[in-house]
C-alpha cells in the first residue's frame, strides 16, 4: 500500500520543514474537506500529510486603522458568524454561508478554502484528460460536460472554474494574503493570489509548495458594510454556483462613489472585475447602469456548449446584487 | 379490542435504527471477512488486450487478483437468465467490455484499503471501439420490444373518430438518465461452507437472488442462503442481482474466505442500472368540449447492448383517460452503456411527465380549467381491458386536494399571479400506479409466554414493511403490537416476491393475515376441544381473542395457558396467498392528483415548489405514519425529478460523468416545502385480503408534469424536457 507519513506540526517551523522536505509529496492539512476527498479519487497522492491544526491560526482580531487579521484556520462556520464579520463585511458572511453545508463549513479552514481545487468533473475522474490533474495529457471538459464551468479567464488548455464561494467576497473586499515560508513571510493582494490556467493549468496560485498560507486581512473600508453576496444555484442549498456576485456599495444619495464586484462560478479564478466598478463609479446606482456594469463585466465571456446560459445569467445575477446593495430591489 | 391496522404506529425498527443497532448488509459480523474492490472499465466497447497485475498482486496483503484470464468460470452462462427479471451480468468470464465502469478485474485484500490501493494498480489494455451514444441518433435503427412488462410494446385501443378535432396537441417530451442512488450503496458479503453459499446482500429480492446465484454457480437453490435485514433505499437499482453480487460469490470461493464487497458510489452510477433517457411524442385531439378523440403516445427509449429493459412510458396512457382511440408504443435504441432498470414508478413516473404536461397544454389550447379537461375525461371504466375498476376514488381526489389547495382562485392567465416581483405558478397533474400481487406465504406461531413470531422471508426498504406486518399479524391474532415479533429477510424463511412495483404490503400482508388467522383458528379449535378446558365445547365460531385472551361469555383462556395446558413449546401455521379470479374480472389501480404551487424568480430564473396539496384513494391504508411516509417520499422525489435530477452522459466517451452526490443533486430540506397529504377514503373488497393498494411509487407519477405546468402558469414557458432547471427557464424567454 502506499506509504502516507502523517505529521502534527508543533508551530509554523515545524510545518515548513516538513514541506520544505519534499515539497512535491506534501501537503498540509486544515479541515480535509476537500484534500481527503480528493486523495480517495487518487487525484492527490501526497506521500506526508502536515497536520496544521495545531497552529496559532485560528484568531481573528481587528487590526490597527479598523481592519481585520483573520487566521488561515478560522473555521468557515465561525467566521461567517463573528460579529465583526457580520458587522462590517456582511457580503463575507454572506459568501460563507451561501457555501457547503453546516458539517462541511464546520471543518472547512479559511486557507483550505482559498486553495479549494475545482469541481471539474475531468479533474475529478483519473480516467479522463486534464491537464491541470496531469499536465500535457488534454482537456476532456472543453467539447466535453461544461455546464458547471468558467467563460472568464479561460484558455484552449482549461476552463474549469474555482468553485468557492468565500472567495469572491475576498476577491471583492480587497483583501491580501499572508504567506510564510522558510525564508519569511509575505504577503499577496488577494486578487492577485489565484491564476488563471493560461498554459499551465496546474499552477493555480502564487504560493510555493514549502510555503503555507497563514491569514489574510481584511482592510478597513467605510463602504464594506454595504455590501451583498447573491448565488445561483440547481437547488436551494448545497450546491456549487452557477454565477454568483459579491458587491459593495458606497453612496452619495443616490450616485455611486466607490464599487467593489466580484463574480464566482464563471472564472477560472475568483473574478475581480474592474471593469464593472469603473463603469459605476459616478454614475446613479440605478438599473441603466448596473446593466451597463454587467455588460463590461462580462465583456470577452468565452462559453461553450453547456455554459453559455453563465454569461447572460451572470450579468443579471449582478444588476440583482448591485439592486440589493444599493436597496432598490 | 382497539385494531391496530391504520393506527401510525411508530416503526417498531425505528430505535434500533436511530441508535445503530439495525445492521445493514455490509455490517454483518464475520470471522475473518476479507474485502473486495472493483476495477471498472474506461472504455464503453471493445474488448480486453491484457490485464497487469504484477504490481497489483505484490502488494502486502494482496489475496488474489482476478480477471477474465483466471476467474473461476460460472457454472452457467451470465448472459442466460433464469427469470425475465435478471439481468445480464458481468462476472470476468469474457474479455468483452460493453460499458464504461464494467468489472473487468477484482482486488481481495485483508483491509479495504489495501484492496482499494492495489485496484489503482491494476493496468488494463483495451482495444476500444466506438460508442453509440446518442438516443436521437439511433432512432433510425431503432427496434420494437417483444413485449413490455408482459404486454404488447405497441397497443391501438378504440378506433378512430369521426368528430371534428378543435384543439389538438404535437409535441415531444424529453426525460433524461437518472440513478437511483440509495443511500445505502449496493453491498454483498458471501461466504462459503462446502458447496453452501450464504450472501448477505442489500436488495429488494432475497429469493430472486437465490435462484440467480444458485443457477450461476451450478448448486441447488436450498444450498443458498440470502440474507438481507434491512434496506437503505432501493428505488428499483436492488431488484435483482447485479455483477458485483456475482462477482463477491466468485472472489469468496477463490479465496476460501468470507469477501464483503461495497460498491463506491461514483461505480453506482454505472454498475447497478439507471432511469434511461426517454424521447416521447404526443399527440392529443379534443373536441371544443375537451373530449379527447385521440391520444397517441410514442416512445424510445435505450438500452444496453446486451440486455433489454423498456421504460414502458406509455403505460399509463392505456388506462388513464376515455377517449375514442388510445394509440401506445415503445421502441429501444442499443446504446454502448450498462443496462437499465426499473426505477420508482418505471414508465409511469417518465410517462405522466408527457401525459400530463400535454393535458395541460390541451387546457390552454381549449381555455379550459385543467382540472376540468381531466373530469371532461374521466375514465369510468378501464380503456384497457374494458373492466370495471376495483375502485377509484380520482373525482373526489380532485376536489378534496382543489379545495385544500385553493384551485378556484386560480387567474388562468400565465404571469398574472405574483408575490412583489416573484412569479406564482399553480399546477396540477393526475397520479396513478397499478395495484400489483404476486404470490406470498407466511408462517405465524404462537410462544409459551403468549406472544406471537411472524415470519415471511420479505424485505424493509426503509418503506416500514417490518411495522405495518406487525399491525396485521396483531389484530389477525387477537394481540396488541407490542407482543407481535414480525421478522423478515431471509430465503429460510417463507418465500415471497420481490419488493418492486409497490406489491409488499399487498402481497406479503394477505399471506400475514392469512397465516395468522389460520394459527387463530387452531388455537381456538384446540380451546374448545379438550373437556375441563375453560371454553371446552364453545362453537369456534362464538369464540373471540381479545388482547391475547380467547373470551366467548364470561369463559377465557389466554394464550400462553392454552400452551401450558397441552404442554405445547409452539403452535403454529402457515399459508400462501396470491390473487384469484378477481384480477381478470377488475381493473386495480390506486389514483391521485397533485397541486403545486411554484415560486419563480423572473430575472435569475430559479424554481422552488413553495405549496404542494396531493390527495390519494389508495384503498386501506395500513399505517397512517408510515403510508403518509411513502407518498412523501414519492412526491420528494418527484420534486427532485422534476427540477434537478440528470446524469449526464459524455457522447464521446459514453461514460457518465456525473458520479457523486453533490454534482447529482436531490432535493435538500429547503427544497421541499411542507407537503400536504390526503387519504381519500377508500374501501376496495377485491384488490387483496386487507383491501390495500401499493403505495411505494404512486406518490412520484405525475408531480414533474405539475411542476412544469405551474412554471408553464407562472412564466408562459412550457419547457419539455427534464429537469426544469434555471437556463431552460431563462432559455425560452
Amino acid at each position: 500500500m502506499r506509504h502516507l507519513d502523517y505529521v502534527a506540526a508543533a508551530d509554523a517551523n515545524a510545518a515548513l520543514q516538513r514541506l520544505s522536505a519534499k515539497p512535491q509529496e506534501a501537503a498540509p492539512i486544515g479541515g480535509g474537506t476537500n484534500l481527503l476527498d480528493l486523495m480517495k479519487l487518487h487525484v492527490q497522492n501526497p506521500a506526508v500529510l502536515v497536520d496544521i491544526n495545531g497552529l496559532p491560526l485560528s484568531q481573528v482580531r481587528e487590526v490597527e486603522g479598523g481592519g481585520l487579521r483573520i487566521g488561515a484556520l478560522v473555521r468557515n462556520s465561525d467566521l461567517a458568524q463573528h460579529p465583526l464579520v457580520r458587522e462590517r463585511y456582511p457580503v463575507l458572511s454572506e459568501a460563507l454561508l451561501a457555501g457547503a453545508s453546516p458539517q462541511l463549513r464546520n471543518m472547512a479552514t479559511l486557507g483550505g478554502n482559498i486553495l479549494q481545487r475545482t469541481r471539474c468533473a475531468y479533474f475529478r475522474d483519473v480516467s479522463q484528460a486534464c491537464n491541470k490533474r496531469e499536465p500535457g495529457s488534454g482537456c476532456a471538459a472543453l467539447d466535453g460536460y461544461n455546464r458547471m464551468h468558467a467563460v472568464l479567464g479561460v484558455s484552449d488548455k482549461c476552463i474549469a472554474a474555482n468553485p468557492s464561494d468565500m472567495n469572491v467576497a475576498l476577491a471583492a473586499l480587497d483583501a491580501s494574503v499572508h504567506v510564510q515560508g522558510l525564508k519569511g513571510e509575505r504577503s499577496v493582494p488577494f486578487i492577485d493570489f489565484h491564476l488563471v490556467p493560461g498554459t499551465h493549468p496546474d499552477k493555480e496560485s502564487v504560493l510555493q509548495p514549502e510555503e503555507l498560507i497563514t491569514g489574510v486581512t481584511l482592510p478597513a473600508s467605510g463602504f464594506a458594510a454595504r455590501s451583498r453576496y447573491v448565488k445561483v444555484r440547481d437547488r436551494a442549498a448545497y450546491a456549487f454556483a452557477l454565477t454568483s456576485a459579491a458587491v459593495a456599495l458606497e453612496l452619495e444619495g443616490t450616485t455611486v462613489k466607490a464599487a467593489r464586484v466580484a463574480l464566482g462560478g464563471v472564472g477560472t479564478k475568483p473574478w475581480r472585475s474592474k471593469e464593472a466598478e469603473a463603469a459605476l463609479v459616478g454614475k446613479p446606482a440605478d438599473e441603466v447602469h448596473f446593466k451597463a456594469a454587467a455588460e463590461a463585466a462580462l465583456k470577452g465571456a468565452k462559453p461553450r456548449t453547456h455554459n453559455a446560459f453563465k454569461v447572460d445569467l451572470a450579468r443579471r445575477t449582478l444588476v440583482r446584487a448591485l439592486s440589493l446593495t444599493a436597496g432598490i430591489a | 379490542m382497539d385494531t391496530s391496522v391504520g393506527k401510525p404506529l411508530g416503526r417498531v425498527d425505528g430505535r434500533l435504527k436511530v441508535t445503530g443497532g439495525a445492521k445493514y448488509s455490509a455490517e454483518m459480523p464475520e470471522e475473518g471477512v476479507v474485502h473486495a474492490v472493483i476495477v471498472g472499465s474506461t472504455i464503453a466497447t471493445g474488448s480486453i488486450v491484457s490485464v497487469d497485475v504484477k504490481a497489483a498482486k505484490a502488494q502486502p496483503g494482496v489475496l488474489a487478483v482476478l480477471t477474465p484470464d483466471d476467474a473461476p468460470k460460472l457454472a452457467a452462462d451470465p448472459v442466460k437468465k433464469q427469470s425475465p427479471t435478471d439481468m445480464v451480468v458481468h462476472a470476468l468470464q469474457s474479455r468483452k467490455v460493453q460499458y464504461q465502469n464494467q468489472p473487468v478485474a477484482l482486488v481481495v485484500a485483508d483491509t479495504l484499503e489495501r484492496a482499494t490501493y492495489a485496484a489503482a494498480l491494476v493496468k488494463v489494455k483495451y482495444r476500444a471501439g466506438k460508442p453509440k451514444v446518442d438516443v436521437k441518433a439511433e432512432q433510425p435503427r431503432a427496434y420494437k420490444p417483444k413485449q413490455i412488462n408482459g404486454k404488447p410494446a405497441d397497443m391501438d385501443q378504440g378506433k378512430a373518430s369521426t368528430d371534428k378535432a378543435a384543439a389538438t396537441v404535437d409535441a415531444t417530451y424529453v426525460t433524461p438518465y437518472e440513478h437511483h442512488n440509495p443511500m445505502e450503496p449496493h453491498a454483498t458479503l458471501a461466504l462459503w461452507e462446502g458447496e453452501t453459499l450464504t450472501v448477505y446482500d442489500t436488495t429488494q429480492g432475497v429469493f430472486g437472488t437465490r435462484a440467480r446465484l444458485a443457477a450461476l454457480f451450478g448448486i441447488p437453490p436450498e444450498s443458498v442462503r440470502v440474507v438481507c435485514k434491512f434496506v437503505g433505499g432501493g428505488f428499483g437499482s436492488k431488484g435483482s442481482p447485479w455483477s458485483h453480487v456475482v462477482l463477491a460469490a466468485l472472489a469468496a470461493k477463490a479465496v476460501k474466505k468470507p469477501v464483503k464487497l461495497v460498491l463506491r458510489r461514483e461505480q453506482m452510477f454505472s454498475q447497478v442500472g439507471f432511469r434511461p433517457e426517454t424521447q416521447q411524442r404526443l399527440q392529443l385531439q379534443a373536441r371544443e368540449d375537451g373530449k379527447l378523440l385521440l391520444v397517441k403516445h410514442d416512445t424510445v427509449s435505450c438500452t444496453s447492448e446486451f440486455d433489454e429493459f423498456v421504460e414502458p412510458s406509455g403505460k399509463s396512457t392505456r388506462m388513464l383517460y376515455a377517449s375514442d382511440r388510445i394509440t401506445t408504443s415503445h421502441r429501444l435504441v442499443r446504446l454502448s452503456v450498462g443496462t437499465p432498470t426499473f426505477m420508482r414508478a418505471p414508465g409511469e413516473a417518465s410517462g405522466t411527465f408527457a401525459l400530463e404536461s400535454a393535458l395541460d397544454e390541451l387546457a390552454v389550447k381549449l381555455k379550459m380549467d385543467p382540472v376540468a379537461l381531466r373530469l371532461k375525461n374521466h375514465a369510468d371504466k378501464d380503456p384497457e381491458t374494458g373492466h370495471p375498476w376495483s375502485s377509484k376514488s380520482l373525482k373526489e381526489c380532485y376536489r378534496v386536494a382543489g379545495d385544500r389547495f385553493g384551485w378556484a382562485k386560480r387567474d388562468p392567465t400565465p404571469g398574472s399571479m405574483k408575490d412583489g416581483r416573484t412569479l406564482l405558478g399553480w399546477g396540477m397533474a393526475t397520479a396513478t400506479y397499478p395495484t400489483l400481487r404476486s404470490k406470498a406465504s407466511a408462517k405465524a406461531t404462537l410462544l409459551p409466554d403468549g406472544t406471537a413470531r411472524v415470519l415471511a422471508g420479505s424485505h424493509d426498504l426503509g418503506t416500514g414493511t417490518y411495522t405495518v406486518m406487525t399491525q396485521v399479524a396483531a389484530d389477525a391474532l387477537g394481540l396488541v403490537p407490542a407482543k407481535v415479533k414480525f421478522d423478515l429477510g431471509d430465503t429460510r424463511m417463507p418465500e415471497t416476491p420481490v419488493s418492486g412495483g409497490s406489491q409488499t404490503a399487498a402481497s406479503v400482508g394477505s399471506a400475514v393475515k392469512k397465516a395468522s388467522l389460520a394459527l387463530r383458528d387452531k388455537a381456538i379449535a384446540l380451546a374448545v376441544a379438550d373437556p375441563g378446558a375453560p371454553l371446552h365445547g364453545v362453537p369456534a365460531a362464538q369464540v373471540t381473542v381479545e388482547n391475547g385472551v380467547l373470551v366467548s361469555g364470561g369463559k377465557r383462556e389466554d394464550f400462553a395457558a392454552l400452551l401450558k395446558r397441552k404442554g405445547l413449546a409452539s403452535l403454529d401455521a402457515e399459508a400462501s396467498a396470491e390473487a384469484g379470479p378477481e384480477k381478470d374480472q377488475y381493473a386495480m389501480h390506486a389514483f391521485g392528483t397533485h397541486f403545486v404551487e411554484v415560486r419563480v424568480d423572473p430575472d435569475l430564473g430559479e424554481v422552488r415548489v413553495s405549496r404542494c396539496v396531493g390527495a390519494f384513494g389508495v384503498g386501506t391504508v395500513l399505517n397512517a405514519k408510515t403510508a403518509r411516509s411513502q407518498l412523501l417520499g414519492g412526491i420528494v422525489m418527484g420534486i427532485g425529478m422534476a427540477l434537478m435530477e440528470e446524469t449526464y452522459l459524455d457522447p464521446r466517451s459514453a461514460r457518465f460523468m456525473t458520479q457523486d452526490l453533490a454534482d447529482y443533486h436531490v432535493p435538500v430540506n429547503p427544497d421541499v416545502p411542507d407537503i400536504d397529504i390526503i387519504f381519500v377514503p377508500e374501501s376496495d373488497p377485491h384488490v387483496n385480503e386487507l383491501g390495500a393498494k401499493g403505495i411505494g411509487e404512486i406518490g412520484i407519477t405525475g408531480v414533474t408534469a405539475a411542476i412544469a405546468n405551474a412554471i408553464h402558469h407562472a412564466t408562459g414557458r412550457r419547457i419539455r424536457s427534464l429537469p426544469l432547471t434555471l437556463d431552460k427557464v431563462l432559455a425560452t424567454s
